[in-house]
């Protein structure tokens, strides 16, 4: 039995989240804690959040978002930043230390960001440079107002949620003199657009309702532009109460140049460069990593305060005398508390591990990406069509790819894997693939699993947990998940994703590796949980292939966009198998490299083996979920027969047409037995939080 | 006239003062229950130091500052990301325990040897800078024999402002008891000032600044020198957190008056 001895510190986290060689994300961590733990805890703390306006209280938080560099954060060095290259994962990172204490002071802090993204990911370079720039703080001997922006999107009206396909901003043309620059009318209304209360500028998807203008398209408004910048009222949104929100309505007359991504003029008309679509999909390729991330961080922000609580309980009037188990522990003799908290908290690592991993892949993607771009302009193969048909061409040297970027590198054919790495167009498809998982798999799984795992969070405060002044915010934490299984798409947005992007050969194949890996795992690293890993993503891949050909008891396809009962299900077991895959990932990075850390040297076995423990119990976990859901489906749709004569109920030869199943028994059976272990697992992490050494206080105000 | 100071600030980690501290034995005499594992901070003595040298650096250009740290690199690093955002320096690091439990001479020794080994530093410009007590259980008498090794004659101890003159005279104002200060003047450096909690606030994080210390200083860390620290003859007998006393009674249906009346005989004594 090991003992966990402190709370895991930043030099786990660094190693578990692969920062540790990266001093300017290690500092803007320390940056944004300092801010989440004084500023942000103060206000809520005063009760800021108890009002849907922007006070002046709130606005403090952008001056500390300012002082400290993280409005710089998005910007490339020559444009203010102190960044080179992709920061898909040091805003993951500044979302987890805000969403610590509050999720909406994170997103007021990513704001501004969303509005620049459209700008940075199709922007000319000359709308790229002039609005990344305007937006850094200024430098010593400037003398100039920072801007912030805004992203109105949601449409459409009066109803607060994305719906991408449906724009009822227009825009028409307002006035086009022959050789000069046209001018448009854009007529947006908003609902719910974030840091409306003090934006600069607007970042809107409009469609054209004129005959010279094609498509729809996105484009930058200002302030000052000619006509109606009216923020509107408040949104009287119920969480998130750190973010500014409003309903903003906006008639303005703009130049075309504002059109992000720049126009051709084609037979007369104004043809934007990028539609709408196109640009909100390069957006929220990535940004919706971080709202994912910010309910994980809560959960994981949970534990300590929790255990304070715990361990207080009965300290105080005649419950206990001092010594006594009851005094020392409180409610931790109770092995309930323990291991729901343990649950909770493997819960929180696999979101985190998931998130995180996907943010670093997102950076890596990026340039991959726009390389790709590059490479097909170059060689004239503009066409969406034509570019999938080049790719799909491609793809016996991806597989090839993805085995040897999943062989153990001491195994590999170097030289091969070095020139399929170099090639554009096969990374691309690797990581579109694997990105188009991830993306929306951390969005749906951290943020709608992590809003049930909040509310036990706030349970086990009892009614404490359910005051404003809990220790750890819990009860308002629980509240803003909501928000964030919301926020840029809800579940269901993130659902009808993954069904398209989880049955690609491309993410088959790169799963068929991960079953090798959690495999092999399972061997070399006894007690992480691989082996229930592996089977229940065998038994994943099974059932999505039967489903694509099975048919119900009345002759109906299974496996249809249509038919959303088996489609989203599919979908949710995915997510459950993210979290601990990336987690096992995780773990045995720190036990690789744990060594290596003069720091974490003295405890690391205790370490490791509290982290293995937290693995096998998330995988066990959602192995019974996959397991579960994959059931149901497999033999929900044929109709019982155990009420025929002679039949015998439960007997198998009986239930109609299921002889074929024999595989998918044998498959189910496998997971059932792989969750060995799992709750001796669990009962060692519980006995860990019993010892683990927590600080005296919270290191933030609680009100 | 120009006033440039070479400015060495003497300052290590202690554990974030929020953490369980219980003293245990170890192999070589007493440490901190899991002392590497849990989250370090600058001490905060140290801290007021560091940022009124960058203050008075920023005033007399052609300043430098360095800071010098006797701790473990492993811990200092990860102190560094966010220190090294509040202020210009350079780090010079003697790998070592920054334990409360090390002797107070060894530990000034180390120092003295580090700070003579920093290249291009003008002892005729010295203003030795630190904290004049340490949240790590420290002697409080460190910065005292530092400066007494380097030569340095002019100390002062509970500095809170530090004003210098156009004519480069430094003058000091020291706690003294009753809430006064003791104002002192020096003609110019080289002085030892052992800050009590000065008079700025700590500076909000400036990510620039940090880069830039960082590019010098994971050098500095990397090539860290171990300190030797054995030559002590310090024992400890016995080490113990201080006991909190608590005394707790339940009092139900007692009329407030007499609640009052007990409380004010209580203190009373």
């Amino acid at each position: 039995m090991y003992t966990l001895r402190t709370l895991p510190g930043d030099d786990v986290r660094q190693i578990m989240w692969r920062f540790a060689e990266r001093f300017d994300l290690q500092m803007s961590v320390q940056s944004a804690r300092s801010i989440a733990r004084s500023t942000v805890a103060k206000l809520v703390a005063e009760g800021a959040r108890n009002t849907h306006e922007w006070t002046d209280q709130k606005n403090d938080l952008l001056t500390a978002f300012d002082q400290s560099g993280l409005t710089a954060l998005f910007m490339d060095p020559h444009q203010g930043g102190f960044i080179e290259g992709p920061k898909n994962f040091a805003l993951a990172l500044v979302a987890f230390e805000l969403a610590w204490v509050d999720a909406g002071a994170a997103t007021s802090s990513l704001a501004s960001n969303l509005a620049l993204a459209p700008i940075h990911e199709k922007g000319t370079p000359e709308q790229r440079d002039y609005y990344m720039s305007k937006c850094v703080p200024p430098q010593p001997g400037e003398d100039r107002e920072i801007w912030r922006g805004a992203f109105a999107l949601t449409e459409p009206l009066p109803y607060v949620g994305v719906d991408t396909g449906v724009l009822c901003g227009k825009a028409s043309v307002a006035d086009w003199t022959d050789g000069e620059e046209p001018m448009l009318q854009i007529d947006k209304r908003g609902r719910f657009i974030t840091n409306m209360d003090f934006a600069n500028f607007v970042t809107a998807a409009v469609e054209s309702n004129d005959d010279r203008i094609k498509g729809t398209f996105m484009v930058i408004l200002e302030d000052t532009d000619e006509g109606i910048f009216d923020r509107g009222a408040p949104t009287l949104k119920m969480v998130h109460q750190l973010s500014s929100t409003r309903d903003p309505v906006l008639n303005l007359k703009v130049p075309a140049s504002r059109i992000i991504g720049g126009y051709d003029v084609v037979d007369g008309v104004i043809v934007p460069k990028y539609n709408h679509s196109e640009i909100i999909g390069a957006v929220f390729h990535r940004t919706r990593i971080p709202v994912g991330l910010m309910t994980s961080a809560k959960l994981i922000s949970a534990v300590e305060p929790v255990i304070r609580y715990h361990r207080n309980r009965f300290r105080g009037g005649d419950a206990c005398s001092e010594g006594s188990p009851r005094f020392d522990k409180g409610l931790q003799i109770n092995e309930d508390a323990l291991q729901r908290l343990v649950d909770l908290w493997a819960s929180g690592e696999a979101g985190c591990s998931l998130a995180f991993g996907a943010s670093r892949l997102a950076d890596r993607f990026d340039p991959i990406e726009k390389a790709k771009e590059a490479h097909f302009e170059a060689e004239g193969v503009t066409s969406v069509r034509k570019q999938m048909g080049v790719l799909r061409k491609l793809k016996e040297q991806v597989f090839e790819f993805i085995d040897l970027e999943y062989t153990p590198e001491a195994e590999r054919d170097q030289v091969r894997y070095a020139e399929l790495q170099s090639d554009t167009l096969v990374q691309y498809a690797y990581m579109e693939a694997l990105a188009g998982v991830l993306n929306p798999g951390v969005k749906l799984w951290n943020t709608g699993e992590g809003a049930n795992k909040m509310r036990e969070a706030v349970a086990l405060v009892g009614g404490y947990g359910i005051t404003e002044d809990c220790p750890g915010f819990l009860m308002q934490k629980w509240t803003d998940c909501q928000l964030e299984a919301t926020y840029e798409g809800p579940e269901a947005v993130q659902r009808r994703h993954l069904t398209m992007t989880m049955t690609s050969d491309v993410f088959q194949h790169i799963m068929e590796n991960w079953v090798k890996q959690m495999q092999t795992a399972g061997q070399q690293v006894p007690g992480l949980g691989g082996y229930v890993i592996a089977s229940a993503m065998e038994l994943w891949q099974w059932t999505l292939n039967h489903l694509k050909t099975a048919k119900d008891d009345d002759g109906r396809k299974l496996y249809h966009n249509k038919r959303q009962g088996v489609t989203f299900a599919m979908a949710d077991a995915l997510g459950w198998l993210l979290g601990p895959y990336y987690l096992a990932m995780d773990v045995m990075e720190l036990i690789e490299k744990g060594p290596m850390s003069p720091t974490l040297a003295e405890g690391l076995d205790d370490l490791t083996g509290f982290y293995k423990d937290l693995c096998h119990i998330q995988a066990a976990r959602a192995a019974g979920e996959v397991a579960r859901i994959c059931t149901e489906l497999v033999y929900g749709f044929n109709t019982c027969s155990c009420n025929q004569p002679a039949a015998e109920p439960g007997g198998q030869s009986t239930c109609a047409g299921r002889e074929d199943l024999v595989d998918f028994r044998a498959l189910k059976a496998k997971v059932d037995m792989c969750m060995a272990g799992s709750r001796m697992a669990k009962d060692r992490a519980g006995h860990a939080l019993t010892e683990v050494m927590i600080p005296e206080a919270l290191d933030y105000p609680i009100g | 006239m120009s006033n440039e100071f070479h400015i060495v600030v003497c300052g290590s980690i202690v554990p974030d003062p929020l953490q369980t501290l219980a003293p245990q034995d170890g192999p070589n005499g007493p440490v901190l229950q899991n002392e590497m594992m849990l989250p370090a901070v600058l001490d905060p003595w140290a801290g007021h130091a560091l940022y009124e040298a960058a203050d008075l650096a920023a005033k007399h250009p052609g300043s430098q500052v360095w800071l010098v740290s006797l701790g473990p690199k492993a811990k200092l690093q990860q102190v560094m990301m966010a220190v090294s955002q509040k202020a210009p320096f350079q780090l010079v690091v003697a790998d070592g325990s920054a334990s409360g439990f090390e002797d107070g001479f060894e530990t000034a020794k180390t120092l003295a040897e580090t700070i003579q080994g920093i290249a291009g530093l003008d002892m005729s410009k010295l203003l030795l800078f630190g904290g004049w007590q340490s949240a790590s259980r420290g002697s409080g008498a460190v910065m005292q024999m530092v400066g007494e090794m380097l030569g340095m004659t002019e100390q002062f101890q509970g500095v809170d402002k530090l004003t210098v003159g156009d004519d480069g005279a430094l003058e000091v104002l020291e706690r003294i008891e009753g809430g006064a200060y003791q104002k002192s003047v020096v003609d110019a450096a080289p002085a030892v000032l052992g800050w009590a909690t000065g008079d700025l606030p700590e500076p909000p994080n400036n990510p620039q600044i940090g880069m830039q210390n960082m590019q010098k200083n994971m050098p500095a860390l990397q090539q860290a020198k171990p300190a030797d620290l054995s030559g002590t003859s310090l024992k400890f007998s016995a080490v113990d957190v201080p006991q909190q006393r608590r005394e707790t009674r339940v009092v139900k249906d007692v009329p407030v008056e007499e609640v009052a009346k007990e409380l004010v005989e209580w203190i009373k004594g």
